[in-house]
């Protein structure tokens, strides 16, 4: 049933998504300047910059299509959706029927071939480039971003998202070993489809090592605005499903608004921690040859399907 | 759901989870002395698993057989290796006949193999442990594809160790463990075995300038 709190709850939720996405990647930058000793940037250094592109105006290439103008507002979109169904604050969103774990998984598949169909669109080598390599990575991520849902399906017997974190945060406290697998496959998707240090570095411009900035090289203004803002979007959808997924305690069940609103503090503390972790994980690896990524990436294939090999004869029986 | 598995029984199926994800590192490893450390630190988690398992059961012969777990393979075996390594001088990456995401695809499907397979097998237990029969058999067969794998001498000693220690595992889930006697036996079998293959290297160096034991397919009578 829709209830006037769940739809309250869903808006609040899109709204705080939208509010704390740019956040969380400064907060993310800032810890990572820390932690190489350098001078942090401000904290809202996103807000600025999003401010600043929102008011510049738009310079298109000449061979630039529709579908260039198009794209920044699906991939923006699709983050936004992805950000809805994702139960970040609490279960009861009208929103997750929309789109079940594999949805989920096609929409951030959606975002990705607009993303990379623009970027080859102006025909300029560095966007086929980075085109190309995020398609690469994003052939490789999703089976093993798949197979994580897999494993966790299998442990609730459900696909929707919602379904499973209301089922994990109320269990009684059981070690499950498949769960431990397919985190850490988890991280190392998320690490990939993020344009984070081991496979891309968010902060490069060198010609031979980026993906996502080669893709949005060609654009400028409010469209460049929208595609930054879609990639902290996506960060804070992955850090949200991840700990939604296995760290769901705190995620308010239903009804009560006090509850949404002491997920607030819970949520926030535990996105500080998660940017914190991948800001370390960021400082202690280098970048991978771009080659790597596909062994990268079977690896974290490897281990989902263990999580799920482990589930199946560890815990299926009883 | 799972609510009727004893903590004890789960806490060791964590233990052989993470045993069967070190084998699987030691697959993926490149590097010799941080494949030492990965299967000590095995050892580690095999000696944990086998102390729960101790506890719960209360059989003393488990404690002794953590203890020989933690003074043979933690300690002991590590540190000749090092050694060896040192000595030897060997540096650098290990080199691998198929390379290493294949090998890694291979392994995931020796892992399914040895589940299906432990799996009517664990039916017949009725040890607490009995779930990890599948992951000891899939440990067993993953260090087997590691020693078929890999070039140097060293890598495959590290591999025999890795499968002795899947085997002990897989006693400890079948049948709490064999009797002293055999671990005993076999304990001391290894370490003599590393101490030999030790010497062997030594050996195998000083005929061909390497630890590569392609090399030896070409030994003949002359």
């Amino acid at each position: 049933m829709i209830s006037i709190s769940g739809l309250l709850g869903q808006a609040f939720a899109i709204l705080l998504a939208l509010m704390l996405a740019p956040l969380l990647s400064g907060w993310v930058g800032q810890c990572r300047a820390w932690l190489q000793s350098r001078t942090a940037p401000p904290l809202l250094l996103p807000y600025y910059m999003l401010q600043k592109l929102f008011h510049k105006d738009v310079v298109l290439a000449h061979g630039a299509s529709s579908l260039f103008r198009v794209a920044p507002f699906v991939v923006f979109g699709c983050m936004v959706l992805a950000c809805a169904i994702i139960p970040s604050l609490s279960t009861d969103l009208p929103l997750a029927p929309a789109a079940d774990a594999l949805a989920l998984v096609g929409v951030f598949g959606l975002a990705r071939i607009f993303i990379s169909l623009a970027a080859m669109d102006v025909g300029t080598s560095f966007g086929s480039l980075g085109g190309r390599r995020e398609m690469l990575i994003g052939f490789l991520a999703e089976p093993a971003l798949l197979m994580v849902i897999f494993t966790l399906a299998m442990t609730v017997q459900s696909t929707s998202v919602a379904t499973i974190v209301e089922t994990l945060a109320h269990r009684e406290l059981v070690i499950y070993p498949s769960l431990a697998f397919a985190g850490i496959a988890f991280t190392f998707v998320s690490l990939a489809e993020n344009a984070r240090v081991p496979v891309d570095n968010p902060a490069t411009h060198l010609e031979l090592t980026m993906i996502h900035e080669a893709m949005i090289l060609e654009y400028s203004g409010r469209y460049l605005a929208l595609l930054e803002w879609a990639a902290s979007l996506k960060l804070y959808a992955y850090s949200c499903l991840g700990l939604a997924l296995f760290f769901p305690w705190g995620i308010a069940a239903g009804e009560s608004f006090l509850a949404l609103l002491a997920a607030i503090p819970v949520l926030l503390f535990k996105l500080a921690i998660g940017g914190f972790l991948l800001a370390v994980i960021e400082t202690i690896n280098a970048k991978m040859r771009i080659f790597r990524a596909p062994e990268f990436l079977g690896t974290a294939f490897m281990l989902a399907v263990l999580g799920l090999l482990v589930r199946l004869l560890l815990e299926a029986k009883v | 759901m799972n609510s009727a598995i004893p903590f004890s029984a789960q806490l060791i199926n964590l233990f052989a989870a993470v045993i069967l994800l070190l084998a699987f590192a030691m697959l993926a490893q490149r590097r010799v002395l941080a494949l030492i450390n990965l299967f000590a630190m095995q050892g580690l988690t095999l000696c944990l698993a086998t102390l729960v398992a101790a506890v719960t059961t209360s059989q003393p012969h488990l404690y002794y057989s953590a203890a020989l777990t933690l003074i043979l393979k933690v300690l002991l075996l590590p540190w000749i290796l090092h050694r060896l390594v040192r000595k030897l001088n060997v540096k650098g990456e290990v080199e691998a006949l198929i390379n290493i995401p294949t090998t890694m695809l291979v392994g995931i499907v020796l892992v399914m193999v040895a589940f299906n397979v432990a799996l009517p097998i664990s039916e017949l237990s009725h040890t607490i442990t009995r779930g990890t029969l599948g992951i000891a058999l899939a440990v067993v067969m993953l260090a087997f594809l590691m020693m078929i794998t890999r070039q140097k001498a060293i890598t495959q000693v590290v591999g025999f160790l890795s499968m002795e220690n899947g085997l002990f595992l897989a006693a400890t889930s079948a049948t709490y463990g064999m009797p002293m006697v055999v671990e005993l036996g076999i304990a001391l079998d290894v370490l003599v075995g590393v101490i030999i293959l030790g010497v062997f290297f030594f050996q195998i160096r000083d005929q061909f300038d390497s630890l590569d034991i392609r090399n030896m397919e070409q030994l003949k009578d002359s």
